[in-house]
């Protein structure tokens, strides 16, 4: 399972903070060439970012670039960066499974004989990017995961951008039911407001409910916070040891049932618990108790 | 090519990056370069280095590269060096881009 | 000779006195009685009210090869220790020496007086832009003393900095000699540093743009210790002195390194009731304190004492009740100088109730946790806040040494890599602060422990901090940015730094070119 709790914007025309975006502990950074560069920088951040990605030690987290939209410089982006083995590219304003296939066709071709196959993230940002969610996040292999970009999208929609983000609820919840249909992940807007910290607490708990798996972020003080969200509770982690306990009870005695609390365990609810766990353990949360 | 068509520039004066500025050389010039640092003379040497192997990587015999530097990386110099040669004409090879 | 962590110190440094080289932060025993003053009488019809710096330069009178002292309190605003130095040179004076806390670029007229010989010895705690620039080059014909502020106290107290004429600027005087920094067009809070001058030079004169009615309240420093009072124009200028907020970084990186550091503060369990804590203004570290301050809040931790310069941020943690009382030796902003005004609990005290070693104790000692900044540290945790990349002097020892050797636990807190230098080298260039009293290095890529202090260090991973070797934490430097060549230095002296204690850490050698 990758963890993309948290997945940090680095702009990627600064050295300063491409050298560093490997220190604040996000499970991904997004080295940016698309909204954090001018348009005539475009090709000076190119070469930054691709000589960051053969250098720079950005230690667990995943190295992912955003590149420039399909119609305008996606391709030289792909070109430049891909041989540099990045984990994944971040597509912007993805409208259609097609665009998947044209930016998949790409990469390949960029693709170095020995490479790791770089994954793609879709971002999906406009209406119509909304209304083909599942068909995007199952053109290709290749993505991993739907993210959200409510900013374009409200602007899309002629409605405006609030905090509470009622404009922004259909979007959401589309955008997770289409990625847990198509078995990837689905990844939440960021929080604009990096001086917010309880509205950013408050977001990021109503993405986890929703069922988001992670959330975007434009600032490193965000990091924790959003972690803190997503990472599992220790009742939660009481609950799943309970219910991984009960099902081996169950089996043990050759019953095919089991059942917690009075409540019957099925495979759903063993699937939960199973995920809860294995992100405890990847993030060193089991402690010595139990 | 021996040496570049115009002169260009890329970087920025902020801390960790450099501000590089080519302009053609004449032939047999060789590579000149005129290094401002803030750690002079703690890398000098080493940053004289890498823009003299970028340069010459591209095939690049005469050229005058002034570099004015805020600490930037050994990656930093060579990516502004490389966005320079680029704006400047230079056709890079495949493989740096 | 070499001294107790291996600086190279000479036998013998022309233009200074018996060359006691440092053996060690707590090894020095003091063998002296304190230094007294002239005794003087001041009689019911006396007045103290003088009409100019002249007229005070003729009553006292000032001599050549006297030394006079100033204070810092006024920073980049301050106007008097230009002032009283011209008067020197108009009255043709020669040979003095220098005593000022501090030194800021404001203070750029000293290089003039140096080379027309008026003044020809500088002693300090701390320099910076062109006179620091110009010493490294070689400004003087002696050394430039570098004593820390605790250091400078006790030299003051213990007769080694004898002080002739400590000329005090003063926001508010009464024209009987009562002073405050509190009110008046220059109020810059607390007069900390002055308050030791003001006991032991010979004599005393106040400086001052604000005359208040007699009796001056509150009274910083007494008519009783204060000899002539000069109404002058302008002191200093306000926007020197002060600023008015302070604020927190922005910078991601500096964040990230207050947040670990307040991580560490909490693994130590120091941050309970009765929590004292001194951290700087600068960067990381009053982020650090805005981190410590949501763990006292969260724990509903009370603290006892803040200690240091003070910032408005310090002033809203009195306020607010996370701390019962601000030592305060200085002021930073005009939230400082509001509270010590008003709140009773905000306590000016001097340099040398602040921090120094050979008195019946300082407040430094009293101190949990420090958190200072350091420009470069070796591995054996020694700490230069000295000089620069360059090798020029930018900086100053300040109460750096001093609250290192006091507190409890002592935090550096530095960008491993500041652009592409590594902070963590072999040997640092210059001396300041030794290792044995530091603990810990705080940086974006981990957390060095220094070996004297193993407890610390399992707390630390018991907490699941980032605990790395300092080799280790070098070396990850290195990677990123490669090895550092050392700087070259001549052979000329140009400063000695005088650990807190009076012994040599450290020498400061010409810069070339």
């Amino acid at each position: 399972m990758d963890l993309r709790r948290s997945m940090l914007f680095i702009p990627g025309n600064n050295p300063g903070m491409l050298q560093n975006g490997g220190v604040f502990g996000a499970d991904s950074v997004i080295l940016d060439l698309e909204d954090a560069v001018a348009p005539m920088e475009k090709d000076a951040a190119r070469f930054l970012v691709a000589q960051a990605l053969r250098t720079v030690d950005y230690g667990a987290s995943e190295t992912v670039v955003r590149i420039n939209p399909l119609d305008t410089f996606a391709a030289v982006d792909i070109k430049a960066i891909v041989p540099c083995c990045p984990d994944a590219i971040l597509v912007p304003k993805v409208e259609s499974a097609a665009d998947i296939h044209q930016v998949v066709a790409m990469i390949a071709a960029a693709e170095k004989p020995d490479q790791t196959p770089v994954k793609i993230i879709a971002l999906l940002e406009t209406p119509c990017g909304i209304v083909e969610a599942y068909h995007i996040a199952k053109a290709d292999p290749r993505v991993v995961a739907l993210a959200l970009g409510a900013e374009d999208y409200t602007a899309g929609l002629g409605a405006m951008r609030t905090k509470e983000g009622t404009e922004i609820f259909t979007a959401r919840t589309i955008v997770i039911n289409a990625a847990a249909a198509a078995n990837v992940q689905s990844i939440d807007t960021p929080y604009t407001d990096a001086n917010d910290e309880e509205g950013l607490l408050a977001d990021t708990q109503l993405a986890k409910r929703l069922g988001f798996k992670g959330k975007l972020s434009i600032n490193p003080r965000q990091i924790d916070v959003i972690h803190s969200v997503f990472n599992p509770s220790l009742n939660d982690i009481d609950w799943a040891q309970q219910v991984i306990h009960a099902i081996r009870k169950a089996e043990a005695e050759g019953s095919g049932v089991a059942s917690l609390n009075g409540k019957m365990v099925d495979l759903p609810i063993v699937n939960r618990a199973e995920r809860i766990l294995h992100l405890a353990e990847l993030l060193g949360l089991m402690g010595g108790e139990k | 090519m021996a040496s570049i068509a115009k002169t260009a520039q890329a970087g920025t004066l902020e801390s960790s990056d450099v501000m590089i500025t080519v302009a053609p050389g004449t032939q047999g010039s060789g590579i000149i370069i005129e290094l401002e640092s803030i750690v002079l003379a703690q890398y000098g040497e080493d940053i004289k280095i890498i823009l003299e192997k970028t340069v010459k990587d591209q095939g690049i015999t005469d050229i005058y590269i002034k570099a004015v530097d805020r600490g930037a990386l050994d990656c930093t110099i060579c990516a502004r060096t490389l966005a320079a040669l680029s704006r400047a004409g230079a056709v890079l090879k495949e493989e740096i881009i | 000779m070499k001294n107790a962590i291996g600086r190279e110190i000479p036998e013998t440094i022309s233009g200074i006195a018996a060359i006691k080289p440092f053996a060690g932060a707590f090894t020095a025993v003091p063998e002296m009685a304190r230094q007294a003053p002239k005794v003087k009488i001041i009689k019911p019809t006396d007045r103290k009210l003088v009409d100019s710096l002249v007229e005070v330069f003729k009553k006292i009178p000032v001599t050549d090869g006297m030394t006079l002292s100033f204070h810092h309190h006024f920073r980049n605003g301050d106007g008097v220790v230009n002032m009283v130095l011209a008067t020197a040179a108009q009255l043709g004076l020669k040979n003095l020496t220098v005593a000022l806390s501090s030194v800021f670029p404001v203070h750029a007229p000293i290089i003039d007086h140096v080379k027309n010989g008026v003044v020809t010895g500088l002693d300090t705690n701390y320099m910076s832009g062109p006179v620091a620039q110009a010493v490294s080059k070689g400004l003087f014909d002696k050394p430039v003393i570098l004593r820390t502020h605790g250091g400078r106290g006790r030299a003051i107290e213990c007769g080694q900095l004898k002080i002739d004429v400590a000329f005090i600027a003063a926001p508010a005087a009464d024209e009987y000699g009562n002073l405050n920094g509190v009110e008046g067009p220059a109020a810059c809070g607390s007069l900390g540093y002055a308050f030791p001058d003001a006991q032991y030079a010979d004599y005393v004169v106040a400086v001052t743009d604000y005359l208040g009615e007699y009796p001056l309240s509150p009274i910083s420093i007494p008519q009783t210790r204060v000899d002539y009072v000069v109404k002058v124009e302008c002191v200093g200028d306000p926007k020197g002195i002060v600023s008015g907020t302070t604020r927190i970084t922005k910078d991601p990186v500096g964040l990230k390194i207050a947040e670990t550091a307040a991580k560490v503060i909490q693994a130590t369990g120091l941050i309970k009731n009765g929590f004292a804590f001194q951290t700087g203004a600068g960067g990381a570290s009053l982020a650090t304190a805005a981190f410590v301050r949501k763990m006292m809040e969260k724990d509903s931790v009370v603290g006892s004492f803040a200690l240091g310069g003070i910032t408005g941020y310090m002033v809203d943690m009195l306020e607010s009740g996370l701390f019962k009382k601000l030592m305060d030796v200085q002021g930073f902003d005009l939230e400082a100088i509001r509270s010590l005004s008003t709140n009773p609990n905000h306590l000016e005290i001097g340099a040398d109730f602040y921090a120094s070693p050979f008195n019946a104790g300082c407040a430094v000692n009293q101190l949990d946790v420090v958190i200072l900044g350091a420009t470069e540290m070796d591995t054996d945790f020694n700490v230069n806040v000295v000089t620069g990349s360059d090798g020029v002097i930018m900086g100053g020892s300040g109460g750096h040494a001093d609250a290192a050797a006091g507190a409890k636990v002592t935090i550096i807190v530095a960008n491993l890599l500041r652009g592409r230098l590594p902070i963590i080298v072999n040997k640092v260039l210059t001396a300041t602060t030794p290792g044995e009293t530091i603990d810990v290095l705080v940086t974006e890529r981990g957390v060095a422990v220094n070996p004297l202090r193993g407890d610390l260090k399992e707390k630390f991973l018991a907490a699941g901090l980032p605990v790395k070797d300092i080799q280790e934490l070098k070396q990850l430097a290195e990677k990123i940015a490669g090895a550092p060549k050392a700087i070259k230095t001549g052979e000329n002296i140009v400063a000695v730094v005088e650990y807190r204690d009076g012994t040599i850490i450290d020498v400061v050698r010409q810069v070339e070119g």
